[in-house]
Order: structure tokens, then C-alpha cells, then sequence
């Protein structure tokens, strides 16, 4: 992954010209490269990394792991794409090991994600069977720890 | 003693002639205000990788807690004896070439003492790091600073050496990428320098601390592996800067057997071994080079980035190619290097060091350390360019 990439997915709200000067490049470059990025769809958007175990909302968040049949034609691709149609549906993977699929979800509550795991997921042709595991606490998130920041401990002037 | 007063009368004449170092003076006035955006900093910012950490914490676990050899533990030695050879393609035998020691500092006082007599002049480049100059006159020799200077990018070449060596000089020092300028040598430099040191039979120390951290893809190297040199060459380095371990206190000596025996004759009476627990974090250090180059590209970066702001500031500064400093010029402001650093502090709360501190030829200069996050470092060149801003048109 080139540098550019790489410090905007540490900062999406980095502005051109300090990508510039972080990359000893031009403003104009710099516009240009992230707009190419934008338009072949390596780049497919920006979002805020926000704590949510801080905002009390009310959500749930489960892991799902889920087996399916795999079909003659088409493999598990045909059922991960309905599949990742539910607006439940944070994220899926297709994986190795004892299951195929794993889901990432969110429900207002337990009830929520519970129902959907049994009327929509469960029922769906093709699906085997589902273990449903419910997220309690997020430490860290892309790379990011979400407890508080560490205080700097050096002193403020060293040789 | 029972008049205070005179106290001072018992401590050694050629240590109470030694001035406080002007890193501790600014230090005391930056120590205790709040807000403080501090470049000042000589130290990454980084924590040393965790599985580092971890392995020291292993190391304690397993009880790791006795005396290593003098010379230290040594798997660590041929670890090290490895790196520098793939690195720096200079080899040395771990049995008695390499010396384990308390950080570099205590590496630099072993070598000096082990190489000079009271009255022997020892030469050295400045600006350099505040240590240089007393640890000699400790020693009882003469320190002899050479004068770099910012239009040939703040390096040493063979005619600055040449007019200032004498009869008496033993010794050169070399620290290159230099703490606080960020100047390197370039491979025919640094073969200059070694004819130099050849013609005039001196020992070269040199101090590789910052070696990891060179940008712009320049090319490794040490003045230990031009010809003729590493039968005179004492090659310093260690953890601090590359691996983010200052706290660790980890260093190390090469040196042909000689002169390592002679160095290891004050380690093993003064400090006996260096910590067992730093020792087993170090060789940990050493599995890998990911960790430093995963530095290195953060600290190119910020490089990249505060050259460019002092540029646009209108201060010029050499591009810096090593370590973490940038070495602006900001005497066209009117103010002394000290005036500055301490309007700076008391006008836009940002803490640099003045160039002073390293030499009196770093008069007119600001160490700007660039060892710190990005987002610190965005609004303390902000708050710079707004305090040159007002300089410029009072």
C-alpha cells in the first residue's frame, strides 16, 4: 500500500496541502492521486471511528458464524450476497475453518438480534446451521485502541 | 565541612570548571508549565514494541535476575556481531570485540578513558550532542570542536580536520546522522575522513546511535569499513533511538580486541554487567527489522512535513537526513537562539531547544525535534510561523 493510502487511513481528514508536505509532494499531486484512488474504487469512503460503548446507545452487537451448503454453480457467493443485503448485516466474511461465513451485526437489542438470526438468517435455503456470539466491549477497532490515550511520560526537554 | 560554603572547595577543580549543561537550564524553566508543546525532546515518541516489552517481562518471569558476564550475555553479542556485519559489512568476534554496555553514554566514557592521557586533545564536530564536550575534560584531555557549518549541509570534510589537528590529538569523534543538525556523511566523505585519521595515526570513535534513522534512501555506513579503519575505529551504538528503548539503557562497543580489552578493564570494576533485563529485551530487539523501519517511514513523514512548514515560514533549514531533529537558522529574527526558544515558550507555549546548547557554533540555530505525533507537531509549526509572522513586521 503506497504512502498516500496509508496516511489516509490513519487520518481521512488529513488536508492536501499537509499530505503534501507530508509526502514531499505537490498539492496538485497530491488532489489528483487521491481523486484516481476515488474513482477506481480503491478508495470507497470515509467514515468517523466512533467509540460507541461511550454514547449509550442502544445497540447490540453480535458475531455470527454461519454454514451453508455451497452451491453447484456459483459457490457461497450467491447466498453472501443476499446475505449481506439485510441492513443488519455489518460486515461478512467469507472464512476457512469449521464454518463458511461470518457475520458481523447490530440489533437494538438482544430480542432484535435474536429474531433475525431465527426468522431471517436461520431460514434462508442453504444455511446450515448459525452460532450467534453477542459483542460485550470494544478494546481496540481498525488499529485503534479504544481506551483513553496513554499521557506522554517523557520529560519536555532531553538532549 | 561543616560550612557548606565551602563544600564547593572539595569537588575536583577540573570538574567544577565544567559548566551545567544548557539542556537542564531550559529544562528547569519548561519543567512544571502546563500546555506545553514541547519539540524538545531527544527521545522517540514511540513505546518500544510490545513483544520487546514482552520478552523482558518473560525474561523476568523465568528469573532472569542475576550478573551476565562482564561483556553481557553472549547470544546477544553474536546477535549483534550479525547486524552490524549485514548492516554496516565491518565484522567483529563476539568473544572479545564486543563489549555490552549502560547505553552509549557509558560506551563514550569507557572509550575515552581507555584511549587518552591527561593533556591529549581530542577532536570533535559541533553542533553536536551535549555530552561530547565534558566527558572529555573528565578524562583530563583537551576537547577540540570543529566547526560545521549549514551550507555544505552541516558535514565534516578532511580541510576543516586538518586545520585544527596538532601533535597532541589522539582522538576524533564522529556522530553522523548528528544530533541536532540531521547532517550524514556521504561514502566519499567519509573515506576522506578516514585518510585523514590515517595520516595522522588518531582512533576514531564513532557514534552510530541515530544510523537506523537516514532518509531519502540514503545508503547505510560507517567509517569502520573504509580501508584502514577498523583496526582504529571504536563503533558505538545501541537501542535508544532505532528501537525506542531509552529507558532500557542499552548499548554497545566493537572495537578491535585491544582496545575493547582496555575498555573492558574500567567497565568490569565500575559497572560490573549491564542490566540482564535490558540485555534479553535487546536481543529481542534484534529478531526483526520491522520494528525500526516501521519508525523510520513515521519519523520521513514528519520530516517531510516540518522542513517543508519551516520553508514555508521563511526559516531556512538544511534538509535534515538523519535522526529527528530539524536545525532551523533563526537569527534573521533579531533575537539570540536563547531569546527566541524562551519567547517562543512564554508567547506560543512550544518548547524547542536553542542551538546554543550544543555548541557555541549552534548560536542563531533552533533544535526542533520531530519525535512527537503529527497532530503535535501541526500546531507547534503553526504557532511558529504566527510567532515569525509578528517577528518580521513588529
Amino acid at each position: 500500500m503506497d504512502d498516500l493510502l496509508k496516511l489516509l487511513q490513519l487520518n481521512a481528514r488529513e488536508t492536501p496541502a499537509n499530505l503534501a508536505r507530508l509526502l514531499n509532494a505537490s498539492e496538485t499531486e497530491v488532489a489528483a492521486r487521491i481523486a484516481a484512488y476515488e474513482q477506481s474504487g480503491v478508495i470507497r469512503g470515509y467514515q468517523a471511528l466512533i467509540n460507541k460503548d461511550q454514547l449509550d446507545l442502544d445497540l447490540v452487537h453480535a458475531v455470527i458464524e454461519i454454514k451453508i451448503t455451497p452451491e453447484r454453480e456459483g459457490g457461497f457467493n450467491r447466498l453472501a450476497e443476499r446475505l449481506s443485503k439485510f441492513s443488519e448485516v455489518e460486515s461478512l466474511y467469507l472464512m476457512s475453518g469449521t464454518y463458511d461465513l461470518l457475520a458481523f451485526v447490530a440489533g437494538r437489542n438482544l430480542k432484535e438480534v435474536a429474531l433475525f438470526v431465527s426468522e431471517k438468517l436461520a431460514t434462508c435455503e442453504g444455511i446450515v446451521s448459525t452460532a450467534t456470539h453477542f459483542m460485550l466491549k470494544t478494546y481496540k477497532e481498525h488499529g485503534v485502541l479504544m481506551e483513553e490515550r496513554e499521557q506522554d511520560e517523557r520529560l519536555q526537554v532531553t538532549p | 565541612m561543616s560550612d557548606s560554603k565551602s563544600l564547593r572547595n572539595y569537588v575536583a577543580p577540573h570538574l567544577r570548571d565544567i559548566p551545567r549543561s544548557g539542556i537542564r537550564d531550559f529544562f528547569e524553566i519548561v519543567s512544571g508549565r502546563k500546555g506545553i508543546i514541547s519539540l524538545g525532546i531527544g527521545e522517540p515518541d514511540f513505546m518500544t514494541p510490545w513483544h520487546i516489552r514482552e520478552a523482558a517481562i518473560y525474561s523476568l518471569d523465568r528469573g532472569a535476575t542475576t550478573y551476565t558476564s562482564n561483556r553481557g550475555l553472549m547470544s546477544l553479542r553474536k546477535a549483534i556481531a550479525r547486524y552490524i556485519e549485514e548492516e554496516f559489512q565491518v565484522a567483529y568476534r563476539p568473544d572479545d570485540e564486543i563489549l555490552i554496555t549502560v547505553g552509549v553514554s557509558e560506551a563514550l566514557d569507557l572509550a575515552i578513558r581507555a584511549l587518552v592521557s591527561p593533556g591529549d586533545e581530542v577532536m570533535y564536530h559541533e553542533p553536536c550532542y551535549v555530552s561530547y564536550n565534558p566527558v572529555i575534560r573528565f578524562a583530563h584531555a583537551v576537547p577540540v570542536a570543529v566547526t560545521t557549518r549549514p551550507e555544505n549541509g552541516f558535514a565534516l570534510t578532511r580541510e576543516m580536520l586538518e586545520a585544527q589537528v596538532t601533535p597532541r590529538t589522539r582522538v576524533l569523534i564522529l556522530n553522523f546522522p548528528t544530533n541536532p543538525t540531521g547532517a550524514i556523511l556521504t561514502q566519499s566523505q567519509r573515506e576522506d575522513i578516514a585518510r585523514f585519521a590515517v595520516a595522522h595515526d588518531l582512533v576514531v570513535i564513532t557514534d552510530e546511535i541515530y544510523s537506523e534513522l537516514t532518509y531519502d534512501g540514503a545508503e547505510r555506513g560507517t567509517i569502520a569499513a573504509c580501508p584502514g579503519m577498523r583496526d582504529r575505529t571504536i563503533l558505538l551504538h545501541g537501542f535508544s533511538k532505532g528501537w525506542a528503548m531509552t529507558g532500557f539503557r542499552m548499548g554497545y562497543a566493537c572495537a578491535p580486541a585491544e582496545l575493547s580489552e582496555a575498555m573492558m578493564k574500567i567497565h568490569q570494576y565500575t559497572m560490573l554487567c549491564a542490566p540482564t533485563l535490558s540485555q534479553e529485551a535487546a536481543l529481542e530487539a534484534l529478531k526483526t527489522r520491522d520494528d525500526t523501519t516501521h519508525m523510520r517511514q513515521a519519523y520521513e513523514k514528519r520530516r517531510n512535513f516540518i522542513w517543508s512548514s519551516l520553508e514555508e515560514m521563511g526559516l531556512a533549514c538544511q534538509r535534515p537526513q538523519g535522526a529527528f531533529y530539524a536545525f532551523p537558522k533563526i537569527d534573521r529574527c533579531g533575537l539570540s537562539s536563547k531569546e527566541f526558544a524562551l519567547k517562543l515558550l512564554d508567547e506560543e507555549q512550544v518548547a524547542c531547544v536553542p542551538g546554543s546548547a550544543f555548541g557555541e557554533c549552534g548560536e542563531g540555530f533552533l533544535r526542533c525535534s520531530y519525535a512527537t505525533d503529527l497532530e503535535a507537531i501541526k500546531e507547534a509549526m503553526t504557532r511558529l510561523a504566527r510567532m515569525v509572522k509578528r517577528l518580521a513586521s513588529p
